[in-house]
């Protein structure tokens, strides 16, 4: 009696979690796929009818939003990582009495409103704007103008998702043992040698995370699209956004949202295969 | 060895200036290269904060035009957006007590329980978390409209937001749990404590901090979720969609009064929250040692 319920007791605890995400998770993903499949429009209603052209349809019409999708992404990933590595490097290893106060610093942003912040870099690359009039001095904002360009899109993103990066790889960074690289440099490594063969693959697992956590809602993202953006800047989320609330065109934006999750669990799939998988999933959980 | 070690100062005496300020920035290249990163990160908030003391002329708050408190004085006047916030924190409050209470469940599983399904479960606990907001709001939507009901608005937007927070509040309990010293349990159960007792009095209380902190992130992430309330509102508004829907108009300044006191309350909660976790470690230091450690 006293094992069995013992046996039963994790299921007990996990039910409604369990219910919750298969209910309102992975079955919407379903109706979702179902939805991509459909005929018909938002007058006549829609009918389940394995419309497969819907797919080829909304891939041809949005070819161009679906392409900049993950080359605004992409660009956004890098130069994140750009900026911070060395940033994640210096709090972790430079840092001394200020470590804390960075820390607090990488992750501020996020005690403000994601749009407000989005909002506040509509008011800094404003055409008005000093960092505006600056960036047209230097040669940077041809005809005065910054936002409604790919590069203004590209810095929000970059901005919203940097602390994504920093952190992950601020946490491997801090597990590397100093004693590993005074051995490296015991042993006649120069400083960046050292960097190279130690501390660099010892923080793999960090920039794995950064890259995936920044990579995978930068995709997605049609925020900064909307605020930064012009009418050439636009993503695929902006095009799922506008399909599924105002042209109301479900089976085309159901159709771009699977493919959207579909290239990303590729991407993701090859870029771990490529990287080492135990840096996505994390610790595994050992039962005590 | 003395030779070079007096050589040196002479050396270093005779470099030319700018080769000193050469060497000096190379010294410091990545304090000063981090330092711009920082300044990347907080100049937005101070714009925020500044632009809430701006008196512009038209709707559009964009140029400096005089400084006002007027925004401040009548923070609170905008009805719509005052519902909106209302709305908000409706929702978190429901959506963090929920969730928090179904995540640690499961992360109590995941920790105590070793059982058939384990790797699954995980499995879906991480797929959320690594999904698209975008693709999340947009099934859920498809579902919500095949289904027919409910009516889109505040139940589903609860539902949703109860949904995205499950998986944050299992991993940040479940870090908690990992650490946990079992022997207080046994200890209790020892002495005649009922399983139910042991763990309101016991477990529970060790657990604390990983719930709070767990809830804590779960109100944050729906207070501040945007993309997957966009899709399920229906005509509900709250915050961040007051925000998006008044960005074609002008947002008024009194948004940004709004943000610069939520972010002033984060702040504070924050460093509430590791000052009392300072002094618990004190007070633990502080405790006799046991035997062996």
């Amino acid at each position: 009696m006293a094992t069995g319920r013992r046996r039963l007791t994790p299921y007990l605890l996990l039910f409604p979690g369990v219910f919750w995400l298969v209910v309102f998770f992975v079955v919407p993903m379903y109706y979702m796929a179902r939805l991509s499949l459909d005929s018909g429009t938002i007058e006549k209603g829609f009918e389940f009818s394995w419309q497969w052209s819907n797919y080829h349809d909304a891939l041809t019409l949005y070819k161009d939003p679906f392409i900049r999708a993950f080359e605004y992404a992409g660009a956004a990933t890098i130069i994140a990582l750009l900026i911070g590595y060395p940033l994640a490097y210096a709090i972790a290893f430079k840092g001394g009495r200020w470590k804390n106060a960075m820390l607090v610093a990488v992750v501020a942003p996020f005690f403000t409103t994601y749009l407000i912040r989005t909002y506040a870099w509509q008011t800094i690359l404003a055409d008005q704007s000093p960092v505006t009039k600056a960036l047209n001095a230097i040669g940077l904002a041809p005809g005065g103008h910054v936002l409604a360009t790919a590069g203004a899109v590209i810095a929000g993103i970059t901005y919203n998702f940097l602390p994504f990066m920093v952190l992950p790889i601020y946490a491997s960074l801090e597990r590397v043992d100093p004693r590993l690289i005074e051995a490296a440099k015991d042993l006649y490594a120069s400083s960046r040698a050292a960097f190279v063969k130690v501390t660099l693959p010892l923080s793999a697992p960090g920039v794995v995370a950064g890259t995936l956590l920044t990579f995978i809602p930068a995709s997605g993202d049609y925020v900064n699209a909307f605020f930064l953006g012009g009418p050439n800047n636009t993503m695929l989320g902006n095009t799922i956004q506008g399909l599924y609330l105002n042209t109301r065109d479900y089976p085309a934006a159901a159709a771009l949202s699977f493919v959207l999750m579909a290239v990303i669990m590729v991407i993701v799939f090859v870029y771990i295969r490529f990287a080492g998988s135990e840096a996505l999933m994390g610790e595994e959980a050992t039962p005590v | 060895m003395e030779a070079r070690a007096a050589a040196a100062p002479t050396y270093v005496r005779r470099e030319s200036a700018p080769r000193r300020a050469w060497a000096w920035l190379k010294k410091r290249a990545l304090n000063i290269y981090a330092g711009f990163a920082i300044a990347y990160l907080l100049i937005p908030i101070a714009v925020i904060i500044a632009f809430s003391f701006n008196n512009p002329a038209g709707k559009y708050n964009f140029t400096w035009e005089g400084f006002t408190l007027k925004h401040w004085a009548d923070v609170f006047s905008l009805p719509d957006l005052n519902s909106a916030l209302v709305k908000s924190l409706e929702i978190a409050l429901v959506a963090t007590i929920v969730a928090t209470i179904i995540g640690t469940l499961m992360a109590l599983a995941l920790v105590r329980y070793q059982f058939f399904g384990r790797r699954t479960t995980n499995f879906l606990i991480v797929i959320p978390m690594a999904t698209p907001e975008i693709v999340m709001g947009a099934s859920l939507l498809s579902f919500f409209l095949i289904l027919g009901t409910p009516a889109l608005g505040t139940t589903t937007l609860m539902i949703a937001h109860i949904m995205f927070c499950i998986s944050f509040v299992v991993v940040v309990v479940r870090s908690r749990l990992i650490g946990f010293d079992r022997s207080l349990e046994e200890a209790a159960q020892d002495l005649g404590a009922s399983p139910i007792q042991t763990f309101w009095r016991v477990t529970f209380p060790l657990i604390l901090p990983g719930v709070i902190a767990g809830a804590l992130l779960a109100f944050a992430l729906s207070i501040d979720d945007f993309v997957v309330s966009n899709f399920n509102s229906g005509t509900t508004v709250t915050f961040p969609l007051y925000i998006f829907g008044a960005a074609q108009r002008g947002i008024p300044v009194e948004v940004n009064a709004v943000a610069t006191i939520l972010f002033s309350a984060t702040l504070i909660v924050m460093g509430l929250t590791v000052i009392q976790q300072r002094r618990a470690e004190r007070m633990s230091a502080m405790r006799p040692q046991q035997e062996g450690e």
